[in-house]
C-alpha cells in the first residue's frame, strides 16, 4: 500500500490539552461532592474529638440527663435520642402504613387520570418548608388534639410526630410505587388466572415481590423523620426527658426534645466557640449524622438489590 | 348458616366486598395526606386575611404586630436565593456532566454517584453545622452572612441539582451524540453544542425545583447564627440577613395571638406564594419543553 | 447446513431471476479480481477482530474497499455488519466494553495506531445513520455543525448550499433553512444528515442502514442519491436489504453469523454466482 497520500491523523496538541483541561474542570466539580463529605465528618469529628476530651464518650452515650447550659451541666445524649425515637415511632404509625396504602392505590388501582394528578399533589406534601409545617402543628393540630386529649401540653410530642408523619407520606408511597410497577404484570396476571381478587393479588402478591423496595422506603423515610428538624424544634418543645414508660400517655401528651430541636437550641443560644456546649453541639450532630448515614446506606444497598431483581 | 357457606353466590359477594373496601380504604389513605394540608392550608389562609398587606411586605418586623412586616426577610431570601443559584447550577451541571459523559464505569465513579446519593439524606440541621465549623470559624466570614448562608444552603441542595441534572442529560437521546461525533467534534464540543443545549430545559425544571427546597429551608440558617431579626436590607455580601423562614422561626416563638394567628399567618403565605411562584416557573419551562418536542 | 444445501439446487432458478440486477451479469471471478487489483483501495483491514467484553463480534476480517465505489456489507442481523462499518471511523472506541485487535488502514494509515486521533479521523471519514438523527437545531445549522466544529466556516453559506444540493435538498428548502430540521419529513431528515456529513468533504462516506427507517418513495431517493455521490465519494452502506445491495452497490460483502467475512466479490458475482454456498443459501433466503 502506497503511503504518499497517507493522512495526517496525528493528534492536535492544542485540542488534545483544551480537552484534558475542560475534563478536568468538569472532575472537580463532580469531586466537590466527595469534598463535601469528607468537610462534614472533619468538621464533626474535629469538634466532637475536642469535647470528647473532656465528657467521656461513655458517659455522653449512656448518661440520663441533658443540660449543656445550665448548672449543673450534663451531657448525657440519651434523653434526646429517646425524644428522636418517639417522634419517629409516632410518625412511622402514621406515615408506613399510609404510604403504603397509597403506593397500592396509585399501582394497582388508580387510573392514569387520577395518577396524573394525585402524585404531584403527593409531592407537595414533601415541598412545604419544614418551618411551616412546624407552624400547623403548634397553632392549628395542638388546639384540635386538645379537644380529645385535655392534658396535652402546648408543646408535645404528639402533634409533632403526627405532622412528620404527614411529610414523610411522599417518600414511603413514591419509592413503593416504583417497587410495585416493577413486578412484572407476569406475575399478576398468573394470580388472576386462578380466579384471584384485586385485594388478594395486591396484598398476596405485589406486596410480597417488592417488599424489598417498600423495605428501602421504609428507611429513608425513618431516616427523614429523625433528622427532621424544624417541625420537631417548633411543636415538640425543648424540654429534655427520658422517656417514662410507666406513662405511656405522658409520653406523647408532653414536651420532649429530639436531638435535633437541641442542636437549633445551642445554635441559637449565644455560646461560643470555645465552650463545651459549643463542643457538645458537634458531639450530637455527629451522633446524628452517623445515624442518619447508616440508614441511607442500608436503604440504598436494599434498593440497589431490587432494582436488580426485575431489570 | 353452617349450611350455606358453600353457597357460591353468597361466596362471590363476601370476597367482592373486601375487594371493594380494600380499594376505598387505599384511596382514604392517598387522599388523607393531601386532605390534611388542605385543611391547614386553608385555615392559615383564612389567618393571613387582613394581616396580609402592602404594609406588611414593605415594612420590618416590630414587636407590635400591627406594624410588623416581612421586607427585610423577603428581600433576603431572594437575595439569598440568586447566591444560590449562581453556585449551584455550575457546578452541579458539571457535576453531572462529567458523570454522564467523562466518567469511566470505575470504583471511583460508583463511589462518587453513591456519596451524591448519601449526601442528599443528610439532614439540613448537619449541613448547619458544616457551615458553622467550616465558613464561619475556619475561613471567618461571619456569622450569619449572606455569603455564609449561600455557601452552606448550596451545599445542600447541590446534591439535588446534580441529581436532576443527571437525569435531564441522560435523557438526550444516544444518537445526538453519534452524530455529533460522527461529524469529527470532540467530546466538549458535542457537549456544548448538543448535549447541554437538549437538556438545558431539564436541568432548569430541575435547579428551579431545588431552589424552592432551598428557600424554605431553616435550620441551617439558625446553626451558622443567622440573627433572629433583621430590620434593613443586606448591603453587601458579609451583611448578616434574615430570611423569610427564619422570621416566621422567630415569630413562632411570640405566644401573642396576634402574632400566632395573624402576622404568622401572612408570613407563612407569604413564603408560600414565592414557593408556588418558583415551581409554577419550573413546570411552566418543563411543559413547554414537553410540547416541543 | 448439508442438508439444506441439497434442498438449494432446486431453486437455483427461482433465486436468478429474483435477482435484481438482471443486466449485470456480465461479470466473472476472472474479470473482478483484474478490477479489485486495478483499483486503489482506500480503506483496508487485516486480521481484524473486535470484542464486547468477551464475546468475539468479528473475526479476522480481511478486506480491501476501492476507492470511489459503493460497497456494501449485506449478512443476517447480529453478523457484526454494523460493528465493522464502525471500526473505520472508530466509533466503536465509545463502547466502553468494545476491544479492537489487528489492523485498519485508512490511506495506508493504521487508525488504531497510539498516535491517530479519532477525532482528526472522523473529520475524513463521514457518517450517516441508521434512523434521521438531525440535531434540534435549524436546517442551516445541522448542516453547518460539521464545518464549524473543525473550525473551518469561510463561505459558510456557499458550502452548506452545496451540500444541501448535492444531497438533493436544496430546492425543498432553501426558503426555509432558519426552521427547524424536526419539522423535516422522514426522507428529508436523512437527506439532511447526509448533507450534513458530506458538507465539510469527507474521503470517505459511511452509511449505516440508511433506508431502513424510510418509506419505499424515499428510499429510493436516498438509493438515487448514494449512486451520484459515489462519483465523488468513496461509499460504504451497511443494509439487510439485499435488492438494494444489489441495485446501488459495486462491491458486496457478505458477513455471516459469528462475524465472519465469507465473500467479497462484485455485486454481480456475489448475487449471480456466489462461490460460496452458506452465501447462495442466506442470498436465496433459505437462512438468516
Amino acid at each position: 500500500m502506497s503511503s504518499a497520500n497517507a493522512p495526517d491523523l496525528t493528534r492536535d496538541d492544542g485540542r488534545t490539552r483544551r480537552e484534558a483541561v475542560v475534563r478536568l474542570v468538569f472532575f472537580v466539580c463532580a469531586v466537590l461532592s466527595v469534598l463535601t463529605t469528607i468537610g462534614i465528618v472533619l468538621t464533626l469529628l474535629s469538634d466532637s474529638v475536642a469535647f470528647f476530651a473532656e465528657v467521656s464518650p461513655v458517659q455522653f452515650l449512656t448518661g440520663t440527663s441533658w443540660s449543656p447550659a445550665n448548672d449543673p451541666v450534663n451531657f448525657g445524649v440519651l434523653p434526646l435520642v429517646t425524644g428522636t425515637l418517639v417522634i419517629t415511632i409516632g410518625a412511622a404509625a402514621v406515615a408506613l402504613p399510609i404510604g403504603l396504602l397509597t403506593a397500592i392505590y396509585l399501582s394497582e388501582y388508580a387510573s392514569d387520570r387520577a395518577r396524573s394528578v394525585l402524585k404531584p399533589a403527593l409531592e407537595v406534601l414533601a415541598g412545604v418548608p419544614t418551618v411551616i409545617y412546624g407552624y400547623f402543628a403548634l397553632v392549628y393540630v395542638t388546639p384540635a388534639l386538645a379537644t380529645i386529649f385535655p392534658t396535652i401540653d402546648t408543646f408535645n410530642a404528639l402533634s409533632a410526630s403526627l405532622i412528620v408523619g404527614i411529610m414523610i407520606i411522599p417518600m414511603v408511597s413514591s419509592i413503593s410505587e416504583d417497587a410495585m410497577s416493577a413486578v412484572p404484570d407476569s406475575l399478576r396476571n398468573a394470580s388472576y388466572g386462578l380466579g384471584a381478587t384485586k385485594f388478594t393479588v395486591s396484598t398476596s402478591v405485589v406486596v410480597p415481590a417488592s417488599v424489598s423496595g417498600i423495605a428501602s422506603s421504609f428507611i429513608l423515610a425513618l431516616s427523614r423523620a429523625i433528622g427532621e428538624t424544624m417541625a420537631v424544634t417548633i411543636a415538640a418543645g425543648n424540654t429534655p426527658r427520658l422517656v417514662d414508660l410507666t406513662d405511656p400517655a405522658g409520653v406523647f401528651l408532653n414536651s420532649i426534645q429530639t436531638m435535633t430541636a437541641a442542636m437549633v437550641q445551642l445554635g441559637a443560644s449565644d455560646v461560643t466557640g470555645q465552650s463545651i456546649a459549643y463542643k457538645s453541639l458537634f458531639a450530637v450532630g455527629l451522633t446524628l449524622f452517623v445515624i442518619t448515614f447508616a440508614m441511607n446506606l442500608v436503604s440504598e444497598w436494599i434498593a440497589s438489590r431490587y432494582r436488580e431483581e426485575y431489570r | 348458616m353452617a349450611t350455606d357457606t358453600r353457597d357460591s353466590t353468597s361466596f362471590e359477594r363476601v370476597s367482592r366486598a373486601k375487594d371493594i373496601a380494600f380499594e376505598y380504604l387505599t384511596l382514604g389513605a392517598t387522599l388523607l395526606g393531601i386532605v390534611a394540608l388542605a385543611v391547614l392550608l386553608s385555615y392559615v389562609a383564612v389567618d393571613a386575611v387582613g394581616w396580609l398587606n402592602w404594609q406588611f411586605l414593605t415594612s420590618p418586623p416590630h414587636p407590635m404586630p400591627e406594624k410588623a412586616g416581612i421586607f427585610p426577610a423577603l428581600v433576603g431570601s431572594i437575595f439569598l436565593m440568586l447566591l444560590i443559584a449562581l453556585i449551584t447550577f455550575p457546578l452541579g451541571v458539571g457535576a453531572a456532566v462529567y458523570l454522564e459523559e467523562y466518567a469511566p464505569d470505575s470504583r471511583l465513579t460508583k463511589f462518587i454517584q453513591l456519596n451524591i446519593a448519601n449526601l442528599a439524606g443528610v439532614p439540613s440541621v448537619v449541613y448547619g453545622l458544616l457551615g458553622l465549623g467550616l465558613f464561619v470559624q475556619l475561613v471567618s466570614l461571619g456569622y450569619g452572612s449572606l455569603l455564609v448562608a449561600g455557601f452552606t444552603i448550596s451545599l445542600l441542595i447541590l446534591p439535588i441539582v446534580i441529581i436532576s441534572a443527571q437525569e435531564a442529560i441522560q435523557s438526550v437521546p444516544d444518537s445526538m451524540r453519534q452524530a455529533s461525533y460522527g461529524m469529527g467534534a470532540t467530546k466538549w464540543q458535542t457537549i456544548k453544542n448538543v448535549v447541554l443545549p437538549e437538556s438545558l430545559p431539564g436541568i432548569l425544571t430541575g435547579t428551579i425545583l431545588a431552589l424552592g427546597r432551598a428557600i424554605g429551608e431553616t435550620a441551617p440558617l439558625i446553626m451558622i447564627g443567622a440573627p433572629t431579626t433583621v430590620f434593613g436590607v443586606p448591603n453587601g455580601p458579609l451583611a448578616k440577613i434574615s430570611a423569610m423562614p427564619m422570621q416566621i422561626y422567630t415569630w413562632a416563638e411570640y405566644p401573642d395571638k396576634a402574632f400566632q394567628h395573624g402576622v404568622l399567618a401572612a408570613g407563612v403565605v407569604t413564603l408560600l406564594v414565592v414557593l408556588l411562584s418558583i415551581n409554577s416557573i419550573a413546570i411552566l419551562i418543563r411543559n413547554r419543553y414537553q410540547t416541543q418536542s | 447446513m448439508t442438508q439444506q444445501n441439497v434442498t438449494t439446487s432446486e431453486s437455483d432458478d427461482d433465486s436468478s431471476t429474483a435477482s435484481p440486477e438482471p443486466g449485470s451479469g456480465i461479470a466473472s471471478n476472472g474479470t473482478a479480481e483484474a478490477e479489485t487489483t486495478t483499483t486503489r483501495s482506500v480503506i483496508e483491514s487485516r486480521n481484524l477482530d473486535v470484542y464486547y467484553g468477551e464475546e468475539r463480534a468479528l473475526q479476522e476480517i480481511d478486506i480491501e474497499i476501492p476507492a470511489e465505489k459503493v460497497t456494501a456489507i449485506i449478512g443476517p442481523s447480529g453478523c457484526g455488519k454494523s460493528t465493522f462499518l464502525r471500526c473505520i471511523n472508530r466509533m466503536n472506541d465509545l463502547v466502553d466494553s468494545a476491544r479492537v485487535e489487528g489492523e485498519l488502514l485508512f490511506e495506508g494509515k493504521n487508525v488504531y495506531d497510539a498516535d491517530v486521533d479519532p477525532v482528526a479521523l472522523r473529520r475524513r471519514i463521514g457518517m450517516v445513520f441508521q434512523a434521521p438523527n438531525p440535531f434540534p437545531k435549524s436546517i442551516y445549522d445541522n448542516v453547518a455543525y460539521g464545518l464549524r466544529v473543525q473550525d473551518d466556516t469561510e463561505n459558510l453559506d456557499e458550502r452548506v448550499e452545496t451540500a444541501l444540493r448535492r444531497a438533493a435538498l436544496w430546492d425543498e428548502v432553501n426558503d426555509r433553512l432558519d426552521e427547524s430540521a424536526l419539522d423535516l419529513s422522514g426522507g428529508q431528515q436523512q437527506r439532511l444528515c447526509i448533507a450534513r456529513a458530506i458538507a465539510p468533504d469527507p474521503d470517505v462516506l459511511l452509511m449505516d442502514e440508511p433506508a431502513s427507517a424510510l418509506d419505499p418513495v424515499a428510499t429510493s431517493q436516498i438509493e438515487d442519491l448514494i449512486e451520484e455521490l459515489a462519483q465523488d465519494y468513496t461509499v460504504v452502506i451497511v443494509t439487510h436489504n439485499m435488492q438494494q445491495a444489489a441495485r446501488i452497490s459495486d462491491k458486496t460483502a457478505v458477513f455471516l453469523t459469528g462475524g465472519e467475512l465469507v465473500e467479497f466479490d462484485d455485486t454481480s458475482v456475489v448475487f449471480e454466482n456466489p462461490e460460496h454456498q452458506r452465501v447462495e443459501d442466506y442470498i436465496t433466503g433459505k437462512f438468516g
